[in-house]
């Protein structure tokens, strides 16, 4: 198929109809509005349903009903109104169902700005919402990857009963890039025979809910949960890593920073660096593992974020006190510079390559 | 032997939790009963709130789903969008709608969605035990209110039925009571026709059903009847507040 230009955040609604995505639940958010309303002009042709919500706490709940009903459905929004939606995302992984969460960052605290940024690392993998849950949270790092993975963000959603989370930025989502709609792997997901569509007098009632009131009870579907992330850790990492079994430096970066990392590694080799980058594609499960590959002679990792300081929690995890790590970051969506970076690995290098 | 009474089959044979003297056996009945005689217990999808009646999924004998504190008529409407040939209720407490579900209760009905709902009103929140809701009167006292409460304080008690009935999308608004015979069959009358207006496709319907709840009220179920009917009834006035068409 050939390459057509896309915006990110139209190349994600074309990428979910693509996937056979039926349902749009949303409310507008700078910076991904472009989003619900390319799903508003493209669903209905497609023979689906945009509905704009009163609220993202309503449209995360329109979510909860389309998808217990066995629909595959999706919403997205920017930090913000990801916050109001943690209610319903905790209820949907509490319910087990199957849906698509897209969340184009910018900056906070508050209100903050509608600016890039990647604040929401911890809300996104630590489980913004009540209870012990997980999701499997996609970082990509440019728009033919974020197509890529909501078509199997849909897969995954479906395959294991649980939300699915896209995690990009206000920079991906308004960037344009050629991108190519290839055909998605075909995998055997379940029958969604647990779905309220009407008995039909044929069944006995199907019934979605997140709630078990005994302790007993709810402690034996919590385990029974773990089990299934237990699952989704050890079979849905995806990482890409560059040169790090002899690099004298390792950059740990997603998204949009490891696009910047990547210029400036280019600009280090070229002085005589050796420096190596490690880009989680999924964000949780985290690919731990693969900081066990870093050259243990490594003077240390260097973590760029468009933050203070949130995935640096899990490097420092990866490396398990072997090498010392630090970190980068600008935020308020300033974005860090290929020249910041070189100058933060040098200080690495301490004046010595 | 002629059968001349028996169990709806709108409700599963599971015994409900709900205390003695409660209104909910008797509502549960009626959407149970209404269910069935309309024929539509196997192509209905029911939501259930969270608070007193958060176990109706066990109890209705179709599909169900529950749903976040107040967030049901955003539920049913992701629903019914997804089928829209099923039959869609909500059955929700007056905390649940009244209180932190306002917005989505109110644009449901602005939407005109083709859902129905079931708003059960005891004045009170039950479930955690007996705190001040929006539709609490004047001079009740409830655990949060131990004096009564008073319209400086929280305002006057929150009238949903005269408030949705503004709404255009709104096809049916009535409020009943089950205090009596003569009021529970009227009940199941104002329930049958809100369903019926859903099936007909001509937007949103709501009956709000003035409930009790000796348990927090602090009064046997006898009492209680007499209670809502001198001091709910005079507040919160019986009657059809919305028919198809009535602001064309």
């Amino acid at each position: 198929m050939a390459k057509v230009l896309m915006k990110g955040n139209e190349a994600i609604g074309a990428a979910a109809i693509a996937a056979g995505c039926k349902y749009f639940f949303g409310y507008p958010i700078t910076p991904q509005s472009e989003l619900p309303e390319y799903m508003s002009r493209e669903l209905p042709k497609a023979g689906g349903v945009f509905l704009q919500a009163e609220s993202e706490v309503a449209a995360i709940n329109m979510v909860y009903g389309a998808a217990g009903a066995g629909a595959r459905v999706m919403t997205s929004s920017s930090s913000p109104g990801m916050s109001l939606k943690q209610e319903g995302i905790s209820y949907l992984a509490g319910a087990e169902l199957p849906c698509l969460l897209v969340n184009i960052m910018r900056g906070g605290p508050g209100l903050g700005s509608i600016q890039p940024s990647q604040t929401d690392y911890f809300q996104a993998t630590r489980g913004g919402g009540n209870g012990d849950y997980r999701m499997v949270v996609f970082a990509p790092s440019n728009v033919q990857e974020l197509v890529d993975l909501i078509i199997e963000g849909f897969d995954i959603a479906d395959q294991y009963r649980n939300p699915v989370m896209i995690l990009g930025d206000g920079m991906i989502g308004q960037m344009m890039e050629p991108i190519e709609f290839k055909a998605p792997i075909k995998r055997e997901l379940p029958v969604k025979d647990w779905a309220t569509v009407g008995t039909g007098g044929k069944r006995k009632p199907n019934i979605i809910n997140s709630l078990y009131i005994a302790a007993e009870a709810l402690e034996e579907h919590n385990i029974k949960l773990q089990a299934k992330y237990k699952t989704m850790n050890e079979t849905e990492q995806r990482v890409e890593s560059y040169n790090i079994e002899d690099a004298d430096v390792v950059i740990a970066a997603y998204g949009t920073t490891s696009r910047i990392a990547k210029t400036a590694i280019a600009k280090l080799e070229k002085e005589g660096y050796k420096v190596g980058l490690i880009r989680p594609i999924t964000l949780w499960p985290y690919p731990y593992n693969e900081f066990k590959k870093i050259n243990p002679n490594c003077k240390g990792i260097l973590t760029v974020e468009m933050n203070n300081g949130q995935m640096i929690d899990d490097v420092k995890i990866a490396v398990e006190g072997k090498f010392p790590v630090s970190f980068y970051g600008r935020t308020g969506g300033m974005i860090p510079t290929p020249d910041e970076i070189v100058e933060n690995v040098k200080k690495i290098y301490g004046g010595e390559k | 032997m002629t059968v001349v009474f028996e169990k709806t089959k709108g409700l599963t044979d599971v015994q409900t939790h709900y205390c003695p003297g409660c209104t909910h056996g008797i509502i549960h009945r009626l959407v149970g009963e209404v269910l069935e005689e309309l024929g539509i217990l196997d192509n209905a999808i029911g939501v259930a709130p969270v608070g007193c009646s958060v176990f109706a999924y066990n109890y209705f004998n179709c599909d169900m789903q529950q749903a976040a504190h107040g967030r049901a008529p955003a539920v049913a409407t992701g629903i019914k969008r997804v089928h829209p040939e099923n039959f869609v209720f909500t059955y929700q407490g007056d905390g649940d709608l009244a209180s932190i579900g306002t917005a989505e209760i109110v644009h449901v009905a602005h939407r005109g969605e083709k859902i129905s709902t079931i708003f059960v009103n005891n004045a009170i929140y039950g479930m955690t035990g007996g705190q001040m809701a929006p539709t609490t009167l004047i001079g009740q006292k409830a655990t949060t209110a131990p004096f009564g409460r008073t319209e400086e304080h929280s305002g006057r008690p929150i009238k949903i039925s005269e408030m949705l009935s503004t709404i255009h999308g709104a096809a049916f608004v009535e409020r009943v009571a089950v205090n009596t015979p003569a009021n529970i069959r009227k009940a199941k009358k104002a329930i049958k026709e809100c369903f019926q207006i859903q099936l007909d496709g001509k937007g949103f319907g709501i009956v709000e059903v003035l409930s009790t709840c000796p348990t927090n009220w602090g009064l046997t179920a006898p009492e209680s009847m007499k209670w809502l009917e001198e001091n709910m009834i005079p507040y919160y006035p019986l009657g059809n507040f919305r028919r198809p068409g009535e602001d064309e």
